[in-house]
């Protein structure tokens, strides 16, 4: 395997991992206050098509980013309505979410089927772009790549570095408690549901606008609930999120691996498409195996209704 | 001053059952504004959408024809939610339960056997309760979530079918298109109306809402199962088995589903194509809510969900709107009716300080 091939599978692993990492770690945010959103796939499919759309009436990538954005967030406030107002079951409404979601988008995207957008030039980071093999891969990448980096970095931060963070973290973990010494609950748990929709949205819009860049239906095919499973094989720490999504970005782009590798055998495309969701169960049956690294590392309340008493 | 939420005392019958004619009336008015938002006369896409698909004999087979695979999932389906096994991957059972019951079809091609389509029907129960195997194994065993197991098997048994009939059971005479050879008649379920498409599916399905209302209020282990459901702890205290329930759960929604899968390659399909699924499994979810986990509830649910799909493919024709409109409509109706239980167990006092 010559040095370009290497360097062309870094860049499609990293790429293809991306809105996983997105998704992925707006989720985490969401589930560390303890609400457990069973919608990524909705959110990202309806991110997928609002961005797309908006990305192809407006011609602006950006735009379209941030549409996919604000869409995942209304998604997300939806369901943060029907959990944390009306109390309703949060597994329930989560696949409610995701069926509603992947409906409407499908609705939503019909004008669009099977159109395009025009490539968005990757952007180049002068001098570490020449570093060899590695540099192309991670210095000369979309910008949404490097905005996956500095989301991680701030999420980190944020989560493990700040006040507010540690408030998040114990609305998740005993939001009884949380609630007597002062802190808005409800409040707290919408913006973490609502910042988890916007980068659902983001991940969804990054695939419609920035990785492929067309509309088909379908075309989130499942990443919103691996997703999901990556943040329970993450075991809700943000370095492994982003290792897992990479490793996943890996598996998706198998058939990379098998071109470059020169082997002969004929193998069905299907079977390497459906790799991602074998590793996806995989990982989930090797992260579950001993109960206690679940019942740790979890947080506290993840799923439980709370309707604090007035 | 701001409406308020109140702990009721005790849940609300009344409300239980209301709740669902609530989301009904919900989608319909939400319906009403969708059409006028997309500049739709909202009588008559009312008119068009729910009215259109009735307005026959024939209409109104297609809407059981519609409603059987819906009945067949939901009520498995419901066996395991009462327990609280979300099994989500009924869609893929159901792929399997076409390939399984299908195979047996292709297999003995032009057998006249009476026996091949209960061979059928048995296989694709097979097919189905194996995929669902997989979640049951992986969740007793290893823990593993068996809401992520089962989805991720949706897309797998989605490539599995689409490998079938893009490569092995292509048809030779079939233009390169993906899809398996048309079924021998001896291979397809009967019709019950002349002239019209419904078959002996809905029979089957009929059985399965009676199965499995006997299963749920009258067996014990149905009882077992209700009780894990609703107090887990009691359930284990009274030595009750989890894997056990679980096994059920499962095995019960991928029979289930498998069976559904089989009635429609045998039924108005003909034969195996990529299209097998057609979203039943999703929509199946929420007819076993709306339905109230209940086979009688599953039943009306179901001609309710049907009557949504009908009323996209007459939005599609007379209105030139997508089809998925009805993927929106249910969406809609499940969000209503989450919304709506909340007064099984709250009431709203309109006061805001005295109690």
């Amino acid at each position: 395997m010559d040095d370009s091939i290497l360097t062309s599978i870094l860049v499609a692993t990293i790429i293809a991992g991306t809105p996983l990492i997105i998704a992925a770690l707006g989720e985490l945010v969401t589930e560390k206050a303890g609400v457990l959103n069973l919608g990524a796939e909705g959110i990202m499919a309806v991110g997928a098509i609002a961005g797309f759309a908006m990305a192809h009436q407006s011609g602006s990538a950006t735009l379209g980013a941030i549409a996919g954005m604000a869409a995942g967030a209304v998604m997300a406030l939806v369901f943060g309505i029907l959990t944390l107002t009306l109390l309703a079951n949060q597994v329930a409404s989560g696949l409610a979410l995701s069926i509603f979601g992947v409906g409407l988008a499908a609705f939503m995207g019909k004008p669009y089927e099977s159109a395009t957008l025009p490539v968005v030039p990757p952007l180049r980071i002068p001098v570490l772009a020449d570093i060899p093999v590695i540099g192309p891969a991670l210095f000369n990448q979309q910008a949404l790549v490097y905005l996956s980096w500095a989301l991680f970095a701030g999420i980190v931060w944020f989560l493990f570095r700040s006040r507010r963070g540690l408030v998040l973290r114990a609305v998740g973990e005993s939001p009884a408690s949380a609630h007597s010494i002062g802190y808005p609950v409800i409040r707290i748990r919408y913006l973490a549901t609502m910042f988890g929709g916007a980068m659902g949205g983001l991940g969804g819009a990054f695939l419609s606008v920035f990785y492929t860049p067309l509309w088909v239906e379908g075309m989130v095919a499942g990443r919103g609930w691996i997703a999901l499973a990556l943040v329970v094989f993450a075991t809700w720490r943000p370095v492994r999120v982003l290792v897992g999504a990479y490793l996943f970005g890996g598996v998706m782009i198998s058939q990379l691996f098998v071109q470059g590798s020169g082997a002969q055998i004929e193998i069905p495309s299907q079977f390497l498409s459906s790799l991602p969701y074998l590793a996806t169960i995989i990982v989930l049956v090797v992260i579950s195996r001993n109960v206690n690294t679940i019942r740790l590392n979890s947080p506290a309340s993840l799923g439980q209704p709370y309707r604090p008493d007035a | 001053m701001l409406p308020r939420l109140e702990a009721r005392p005790e849940p609300s019958n009344a409300m239980r059952y209301a709740s669902p004619l609530l989301a009904v009336a919900l989608t319909l008015a939400g319906g009403l504004a969708i059409f006028a938002a997309l500049g739709k006369n909202p009588l008559e896409g009312f008119r068009v959408f729910f009215l259109g698909p009735l307005k026959d004999v024939y209409g109104v087979s297609e809407l059981f024809l519609k409603a059987t695979p819906l009945m067949l999932i939901a009520v498995g389906l419901s066996v395991g939610f009462r327990a609280n096994v979300w099994n989500i991957g009924a869609e893929g059972q159901y792929i399997l339960g076409a390939i399984a019951g299908g195979g047996v079809a292709l297999y003995w091609e032009g057998s006249q056997s009476l026996l091949l389509l209960p061979m059928m029907v048995v296989a694709g129960a097979i097919g189905g309760a194996l995929w669902a195997a997989i979640p049951a194994l992986l969740k007793t065993r290893f823990n593993a979530n068996e809401i992520l197991v089962s989805l991720m098997l949706v897309y797998i048994a989605q490539l599995i079918v689409s490998w079938l009939v893009h490569g092995p059971w292509k048809d030779p005479a079939g233009f390169n298109f993906p899809q398996t050879k048309m079924f021998s008649d001896s291979a397809l379920l009967p019709m019950l109306i002349e002239g019209t498409r419904l078959n002996a599916a809905f029979v089957l399905a009929l059985g399965a809402l009676l199965a499995g209302y006997v299963f749920m209020n009258r067996s014990f282990m149905g009882f077992q199962m209700q009780v894990a459901g609703q107090a887990e702890a009691a359930a284990r205290y009274a030595g009750f088995s989890a894997a056990r329930t679980i096994w059920t759960g499962l095995l019960a929604g991928g029979a289930m589903a498998g069976i559904a899968g089989m009635g429609e390659v045998a039924g108005p399909m003909g034969q195996i194509t990529e299209h097998v699924a057609n979203n039943y499994g999703f929509a199946a979810i929420i007819v076993a809510f709306v339905g109230r986990l209940n086979p009688i509830g599953i039943f009306f649910a179901s001609l309710l969900m049907a009557l949504l799909y009908l009323g996209g493919e007459q939005a599609q024709q007379y209105l030139s709107l997508p089809s998925s409109i009805s993927k929106v409509f249910q969406g809609m109706l499940l969000f209503f009716l989450l919304g709506a239980d909340v007064f099984v167990n709250y009431r709203l006092r309109w006061s805001g300080g005295k109690k």
